[in-house]
């Protein structure tokens, strides 16, 4: 079999950024990863009182600062738009050569919060008939396109987007859509990756479904109760191999496949059988041509749910058996959703780079025969990985990541 | 920048459309071509009490489709996105198995969403606290609800992404669909725009200055295969602006790019009453001279979301009943792209 990427086509990651509630920045995210830190904590942007969980993953906002786009500018952006902003900055940072002909991007639920607001308002105060000002700020930062609008004018880019929606696998999607666009020539470099901002409608949708737990968040754990949600951003510059390398780009990773799959059973639940993500599995490492036996390490969407655990613990344990090692790192700062899968890539190349699996923390005894990196994080030899990530209306996203 | 222009292997294999003027191809059509224009209706609420003019879709269009268990529960919006697609695929000649199934993937184009649906949970939050909020409206305000439900009544087993933007979002989908064909194992991509309409959503767009044509709502769909009628001859993939002056130099760039591959004889525009006219018709006077333009959204109104799809279709059936030869669909969204795409028989 031809390991593809050393194929013309092969696609590099020459660089990434990323906020989440282990850290601003890669090096402070490769400390939080490697020491296992819980990063979940009471919610204080809105009420939780009448709700049954209480915590989540979030990003200080202290540090949330944009500090030089004028403050009444400044004061109009989304939280969203500010993890965007300082997930791409830090990205040109590494390579400010990176001239990206497309953005895709993926995201849940935009600037939610500024939505809310409006509906609150409208509620509160109704308008007279011919009063169509005052809100308008809040609308113009409410749809998904403005944070990714908002980071290409902080960096001085200018490229058309797509903003892909597909629930939780949308970071995903967007990084596995992305490299298909750069494997088969029809672009070279792609700017991609995926956000979400916590928000009240959405912390209470998940709770309303008890989906959400009232303690800790166990992905794989035998007693798990539920997911805690988190929030972030993260960027990665995918370029065509050769270019890449005739550039000499800093090449972080590989990316070398990519599979998707629907799985119809119901639009919150997985089917028990672990279908969907067995095909996304297998379709990404057809993609790659790669064999389960050379997978050196998986993370897993794990979000801690019953359902979803069970689901990708049945197809991981079918497909791999307890050969290659597993964690969730949703353990450590929540299900940020549509930007999960993009946080996720980051930390699976940080692992590739740096040669450790990170822990899953919260665990206490097994539910399936998978190998489960319990807790503390391990040394390990390996230069193949994989990273899922499932969603809402069964969609499920699987990407390969190789050592550069 | 160099604009990525691309597609003359993507063809249309069917069509469907539910929309404020019936969900007939060929009948919604010669009604646009005559000039007619949707009924419009009065959404107000007791919330919000000051009324808004947006034109909806006849309930009786999707009353089928509510009867299908998988739609029991859900809003407007995925009703409209599975007639439409259901529509396109008939019109395509298609029967659903499981073999052809596994051959199709879904691209659905998105701007606001299920609002109605996210409305009314929103408004148990606020109004009555979070510990009533029902579980059986939360899964259905998340933006891919209604391509999964498209994808369960069709089978549909690999790839289906649903996309989200301002207006220019269908000319986006119809991309990433051609984009789909010519990279994926696939025979096929049903790509689908929707849109429903909710006073939250009149109100917002009021708000914004944005409501100078009625809100509407519906959904149109594209088969898109490698065999059938009607060329995708190119496809733009966009040029963003970051405030409304940049967005006559965007719908500039955009026509500048599209003029390049060869003559149109009809011009499908997005005008709707907004700042958008202004920029599209100044670029459209530039590039396209002396070129006829049909204003699609004086009929059907501005359903963001499914418009340019609806331009799309419109488009599409004009070129099928060789009223022209080839045509230009002009798009220019609100707060994200300009874009446009040619078709041509």
């Amino acid at each position: 079999m031809p390991d593809p990427v050393s194929q013309p086509c092969a696609v590099a990651v020459t660089a990434a950024g990323v906020v989440s509630p282990l850290g601003f920045g890669l090096d402070e995210t490769l400390m939080s990863l490697r020491a296992g830190r819980d990063c979940v904590s009471p919610v204080t942007r809105f009420d939780v009182s009448r709700t049954r969980s209480k915590t989540a993953g979030q990003v200080e906002d202290g540090r949330l600062r944009i500090g030089d786009c004028g403050l009444r500018k400044e004061k109009r952006l989304h939280r969203a738009s500010r993890m965007m902003i300082a997930a791409t900055r830090e990205l040109f940072a590494q390579d400010q050569k990176f001239a990206p002909e497309l953005m895709v991007i993926g995201t849940t639920s935009g600037g939610m919060s500024f939505g809310e607001a409006f509906f609150r308002a409208c509620i509160k105060a109704p308008r007279r008939a011919d009063d169509t000002g005052g809100r308008a700020a809040w609308l113009a930062n409410y749809s998904p396109q403005k944070q990714v609008l908002d980071a290409q004018e902080a960096v001085g880019i200018a490229v058309p987007s797509q903003i892909i929606a597909n629930a939780c696998a949308s970071g995903t999607n967007a990084i596995g859509h992305a490299f298909n666009l750069i494997r088969s020539g029809k672009y070279r470099r792609v700017l991609c990756g995926g956000y979400d901002a916590i928000s009240e409608m959405v912390f209470v949708g998940f709770d309303s479904l008890q989906a959400s737990t009232t303690e800790k968040c166990r992905p794989f754990d035998k007693g798990r109760t539920g997911l805690v949600l988190g929030e972030g951003a993260a960027l990665l510059a995918l370029e065509n191999w050769d270019d890449a390398v005739s550039r000499r780009a800093p090449v972080l990773a590989k990316i070398t496949g990519y599979g998707i799959s629907t799985d119809n059973h119901h639009l919150t639940q997985p089917h028990p059988s672990g279908i969907g993500a067995r095909q996304a599995m297998e379709r990404a490492l057809a993609s790659a041509g790669r064999q389960p036996g050379d997978v050196g390490y998986i993370n897993a969407h794990g979000t801690a749910t019953p359902f979803n655990d069970a689901s990708e613990g049945v197809a991981i344990a079918e497909l791999f058996g307890n050969r290659a090692p597993v964690s969730s790192t949703k353990s450590m700062m929540g299900h940020s959703l549509g930007a999960a899968g993009a946080i996720e890539a980051v930390f699976t190349i940080l692992a590739l780079r740096g040669q450790f699996l990170p822990p899953n923390i919260h665990f206490r005894e097994a539910d399936r025969p998978i190998d489960i990196v319990a807790n503390e994080s391990r040394d390990a030899r390996f230069d193949c990985a994989i990273s899922n990530s499932f969603g809402f209306g069964g969609t499920n996203a699987t990407i390969v990541l190789g050592k550069a | 920048m160099q604009s990525k222009i691309e597609n003359r292997k993507s063809k249309i294999a069917g069509m469907g459309w539910v929309t404020p003027l019936g969900a007939g191809l060929d009948d919604v059509w010669q009604r646009i071509a005559n000039g007619e224009r949707a009924a419009v209706s009065e959404v107000s609420s007791l919330h919000a009490p000051r009324k808004h003019a947006a034109m909806l879709v006849p309930p009786k269009l999707v009353e089928a489709m509510g009867r299908n268990p998988r739609l029991r529960r859900s809003s407007a919006i995925s009703l409209f996105t599975a007639a439409a697609g259901l529509a396109a695929l008939e019109n395509a000649g298609l029967t659903m198995t499981p073999e052809i199934a596994a051959r199709t993937a879904i691209v659905f184009a998105i701007a606001s969403g299920g609002v109605i649906y996210t409305r009314k949970f929103y408004g148990q939050i606020v109004t009555q606290g979070a510990n009533t909020a029902s579980p059986l409206l939360f899964p259905e305000t998340v933006y891919n609800a209604p391509a999964s439900h498209l994808a369960a009544l069709l089978g549909v087993t690999g790839a289906s992404y649903t996309l989200v933007g301002d207006a220019s979002v269908g000319i986006a989908a119809l991309r990433l669909g051609g984009q789909l064909l010519e990279t994926t194992d696939i025979d096929r991509v049903v790509v689908v725009g929707g849109e429903e309409v909710d006073w939250v959503l009149c109100e917002a767009y009021r708000s914004w200055r944005l409501a100078r044509t009625p809100l509407a709502e519906g959904a149109a769909a594209l088969v898109l295969a490698r065999g059938g009628a009607v060329t995708l001859r190119a496809v733009h993939d966009g040029v963003p602006f970051f405030n409304r002056a940049g967005a006559a130099r965007a719908a500039e760039k955009v026509h500048a790019d599209l003029a390049q591959h060869g003559p149109v004889d009809l011009v499908v525009g997005c005008a709707n009453g907004t700042f958008v006219d202004r920029a599209e018709s100044a670029s459209l006077a530039k590039y396209f001279p002396d070129t006829q333009i049909a204003h699609p959204k004086k009929s059907l109104g501005e359903s963001i979301g499914a418009g340019a799809l609806m331009q799309t279709v419109y488009a599409a059936l004009a070129v099928e009943k060789k009223q022209a030869r080839s045509a230009l669909v002009s798009v220019i969204g609100f707060n994200q792209q300009a874009s446009g795409a040619i078709l041509s028989g």
